[in-house]
């Protein structure tokens, strides 16, 4: 079963009987597409008239200078904001206003800019928590200790703990997360999103305040999720790793999308360099 | 119809007035320090007790409300140095359960100094009622709005003209950047204590003749405070007087027209329904996560 | 931490001995009140600890359950474990339909309305003396199940012993589940759970209401215990008394919820040693535990000792 029927099978939504029958969904529509999306926040556009699509299976790059609206539109994106106006379409299905829960029933997993891991449990049990779809939720079986619930969860533990070693964390699988240092921790985030087993990554600045080999790490950790068919967007400061990693880059200013293209062509836009490159001294 | 109206109105706005104080309190102290003090009753009682029990020893009235001022105040300010500002980072939970801790413990102190009985404060001005358009108003009604329009309008001067209020103000927006330009932040959790113990202990010395005084008079009047504070939206000032005066007048009419024995029930009811469908607060700022 | 069978192995273990040292009624009697109150916070701790959720109205459940009870049975002529059975969906049913609007509040709003619901409901069962006898109270019959019936405080220890064990056992399984992760971690952030398919707002109903059943369950045999209820078993008091209780003792802690409630239930006990003093004494060890130990009594001892271990 692929991952993106397997998220499908976990819904337990009635809105679950999608038209778009898991065999198709490899083929047809964009993985994501947002269509005139605008976002206000007391008068102020954070996000404003914005469309573009996002297609399977590639890393897409979102830059701007800082307060473009980057973290904005993830957060638009995977149903922590509702829109002021236009939609989302995950997987040719329109999402504005679904709760984030049922976007990640659907397939779609975050990272956060400024961290926000479970401090309260352990680092395994943060990633464990990323396999809580694939899990059996319910709450008698949970009192009582059913030997399935047992089982299946002793399994999401073993797949916890290689996802920990997989991102290299392997020392920090006995750790308490509010021991663990910044670096790691952005790594722990980035394992417990892809426990949920993600057909969409969205990874948000995953290298910030990272030096420049733990950087590099990072770099090649989302190149292997990639290659797994994971598509991933991704927002980063980096322009090194941008440019280097990217298929596909939108650059955004004050909300408004400012050029689109591939690394070479974003790079050479005259609007982009001023704007963006040019804040760069 | 209309006199037993303003009859009610004015019994509404009498209590209001003394939960405007204790919401003002509830909120200077939650902008200072995100501490919601559950012992600001306990200023009201000490207020009420000092100027019940000192007269009846003979102490003229103004020196026994002065008194029970500083014990209000000396009492406050010993919470906040010894409690909140060495818990700084505790959870909400841990706070709130520390100031459950020290209303119990100058409840405790108070029933050893004063013991448990009522005790009973002449009114100021006697007990003749005036007649106003065919209500009754007590002499004490006309002195509780007085005094808390005073205390109000005076806290009102004191954060909106004065440097020290201003600094108070600052802190509660933004309490690192207020530290940078070189404000005291520590002292202005220990102000904040101070003023609000201020507020509710005259507070209680007005108000004592009408509801007279035992340890446990604090407990509803705090309580009915921090419904005053939530309905006018946490950390204003304004609000909660706005707030108060509403829960003051709700329950004067709901126990004049509806039932007197669900009196104490009237706020409460209010402050939930007001919750579920505007969670800031009449007045406070809609806000959105950040993340 | 402590692990679960060790936990559990120990409770039994001192839950079984306990009586050789509790000789008269009167140390049994606390004994016994003392586990009716543990078990409560076990299931307050669930939502106030591990989950995050504050109540300052849950004794007013506990109440409500005491009065189901005493008014089904005495009133009505019902046997007492219908009865109980009846009090605890009355009050998940109350418990869930308050729920959801009142747990999107956060911090001290959610305090408010929790409060505001406890009063509201304790005045009710204050106010409505037709029904539930005012400030007086009612008068309940011992509890009997199939023709056993519970009397004595040596039989109600062993029922209360029992009950504590299942609690605490029923906790200690909820919190290492993927249902009680959920929970855990929504308490940790609630965005990230969210992003991660955890539906925050259905496990923090689901919470709440399985501490209200729970609180409710033990209203009902607390009132066939005492053999008389009144309101102030549901009041404002009972109701921070029990989040004192949690929080003292450690908030994500189960065994520190237990401790919690053991400790200021026996406490005021030894304190009327003090008469006037007893409540200033309470009042103080409460503000200095938490300034000093702000994750509790538990936590904070066994963090000391696991430093000890390493060093």
């Amino acid at each position: 079963m692929s991952t993106a029927a397997r998220a499908r099978a976990a819904m337990t939504e009635p809105d679950a009987a999608s038209p778009v029958p898991p065999a198709a969904a490899h083929a047809g529509p964009p993985i994501l597409a947002v269509e005139a999306l605008s976002k206000e926040f007391g008068g102020v556009h954070a996000i404003e008239d914005l469309s573009f699509t996002v297609s399977r299976g590639r890393i897409h790059s979102i830059i701007g200078p800082n307060g473009a609206g980057k973290t904005t539109l993830f957060n638009l994106v995977t149903g922590v904001y509702t829109p002021s106006a236009g939609r989302v379409l995950f997987d040719g299905q329109p999402v504005s206003g679904l709760a984030p829960y049922k976007l990640a029933a659907r397939g779609m997993s975050r990272t956060f800019q400024n961290l926000q891991i479970f401090f309260n449990m352990s680092a395994i049990e943060n990633v464990m928590v990323g396999r809580h779809l694939h899990l059996d939720r319910r709450l008698l079986p949970a009192l009582f200790r059913f030997p399935s619930l047992v089982r299946k969860d002793r399994e999401a533990k073993e797949r916890a703990a290689e996802l920990m070693r997989e991102v290299g964390l392997g020392r920090y699988i006995d750790a308490e997360s509010a021991a663990m240092p910044y670096g790691a921790l952005k790594r722990l985030e980035i394992a417990r999103a892809l426990a949920a087993e993600p057909v969409l990554l969205l990874l948000d600045e995953p290298a910030a305040g990272l030096n420049a080999t733990e950087s590099r790490e990072i770099d090649e950790l989302i190149k292997l999720v990639a290659g797994r068919g994971v598509t991933i967007i991704l927002v980063e400061h980096d322009m090194k790793m941008v440019m280097g990693i990217s298929d596909h880059i939108l650059a955004l200013n004050y909300g408004r999308k400012l050029a689109e293209g591939t690394p070479a062509e974003v790079a050479a836009n005259p609007d982009v360099v001023a704007a963006y490159l040019g804040t760069l001294d | 119809m209309f006199a037993e109206f303003l009859q009610y109105l004015l019994s509404g706005i009498t209590i209001g007035a003394i939960y405007a104080l204790a919401g003002l309190g509830f909120s200077i102290i939650y902008n200072a320090s995100h501490v919601i003090n559950f012992a600001q009753g306990e200023f009201i009682m000490i207020g009420g007790m000092s100027a019940a029990t000192l007269t009846a020893a003979g102490v003229p009235l103004p020196l026994a409300m002065l008194f029970g001022l500083a014990a209000a105040m000396l009492g406050g300010v010993l919470i906040a140095k010894f409690t909140i500002e060495r818990a700084r980072n505790a959870s909400v939970v841990t706070l709130i359960i520390i100031t459950i801790g020290a209303s119990i413990f100058l409840r405790g102190l108070a029933e050893v100094v004063w013991g448990k009985e009522f005790h009973r404060l002449a009114a100021f001005s006697g007990d003749d009622p005036i007649a106003v358009m065919g209500a009754a108003v007590l002499p004490q009604s006309l002195w509780v709005l007085g005094v808390a329009l005073v205390l109000i309008a005076a806290t009102g001067f004191f954060f909106n003209r004065t440097l020290a209020g201003k600094a108070m103000l600052a802190t509660s927006h933004n309490r690192l950047a207020a530290q940078l330009v070189g404000i005291n932040v520590r002292g202005v959790v220990l102000v904040a204590f101070a003023l609000s113990a201020a507020l509710g202990a005259v507070g209680g010395a007005v108000v004592a003749p009408i509801t007279f005084s035992y340890t446990e008079m604090g407990i509803m009047l705090g309580l009915k405070g921090f419904t005053a504070a939530v309905l006018g939206g946490l950390g204003n000032g304004a609000g909660a007087v706005v707030g108060g005066l509403l829960v003051g007048i709700a329950e004067a009419l709901g126990a004049g027209y509806i039932s007197s024995a669900y009196k104490d029930a009237i706020a409460f009811v209010i402050i939930l329904l007001v919750l579920m469908f505007l969670p800031n607060g009449l007045f406070g700022k809609r806000g959105t996560e950040r993340v | 931490m402590l692990g679960r069978v060790p936990v559990l192995v120990g409770l039994a273990a001192v839950i079984a001995v306990l009586p050789l040292v509790l000789t008269n009624n009167f140390l049994l009697n606390v004994a016994i009140i003392a586990g009716f109150n543990a078990v409560v916070c076990v299931g307050l701790n669930l939502l106030i600890g591990y989950a995050g959720q504050i109540s300052l109205g849950h004794a007013a459940f506990f109440g409500l359950g005491a009065y189901v009870s005493a008014v089904l049975v005495g009133t009505h002529g019902w046997p007492p474990l219908p009865a109980l059975l009846a009090g605890a969906a009355f009050v998940g049913v109350l418990a869930f339909a308050v729920a959801k609007p009142i747990l999107r509040l956060k911090g001290h709003y959610l305090a408010m309305a929790t409060l505001g619901i406890g009063i509201i409901i304790s005045i009710v069962l204050r106010t409505e003396t037709d029904i539930t006898g005012g400030p007086d109270g009612m008068v309940v019959v011992p509890f009997e199940v199939f023709g056993i019936e519970v009397a004595g405080e040596s039989m109600w220890y062993w029922v209360v012993g029992a009950l504590l064990l299942l609690a605490v056992w029923l906790s200690l399984n909820l919190i290492e589940s993927p249902a009680g992760r959920a929970m855990r971690a929504l308490h940790g952030s609630e965005v990230a759970a969210e992003t991660l398919g955890v539906d925050t707002t259905g496990y923090k109903v689901m919470v709440f209401v399985l501490s209200a059943v729970l609180a409710s369950v033990m209203g009902s045999l607390f009132a066939h215990y005492l053999g008389f209820i009144t309101p102030s078993a549901g009041d404002f008091f009972k109701s921070i008394e029990l989040v004192t209780m949690v929080v003292f003792g450690g908030m994500a802690s189960t065994l520190g919820a237990v401790v919690g409630a053991v400790i200021l239930t026996v406490l005021p006990q030894f304190l009327t040693a003090f008469q006037d003093y007893q409540h200033m004494v309470l009042g103080a060890i409460l503000m200095f535990t938490m300034v000093f130990m702000p994750r509790g009594l538990l936590p904070t001892l066994e963090g000391l000792i696991t430093a000890r271990r390493r060093a």
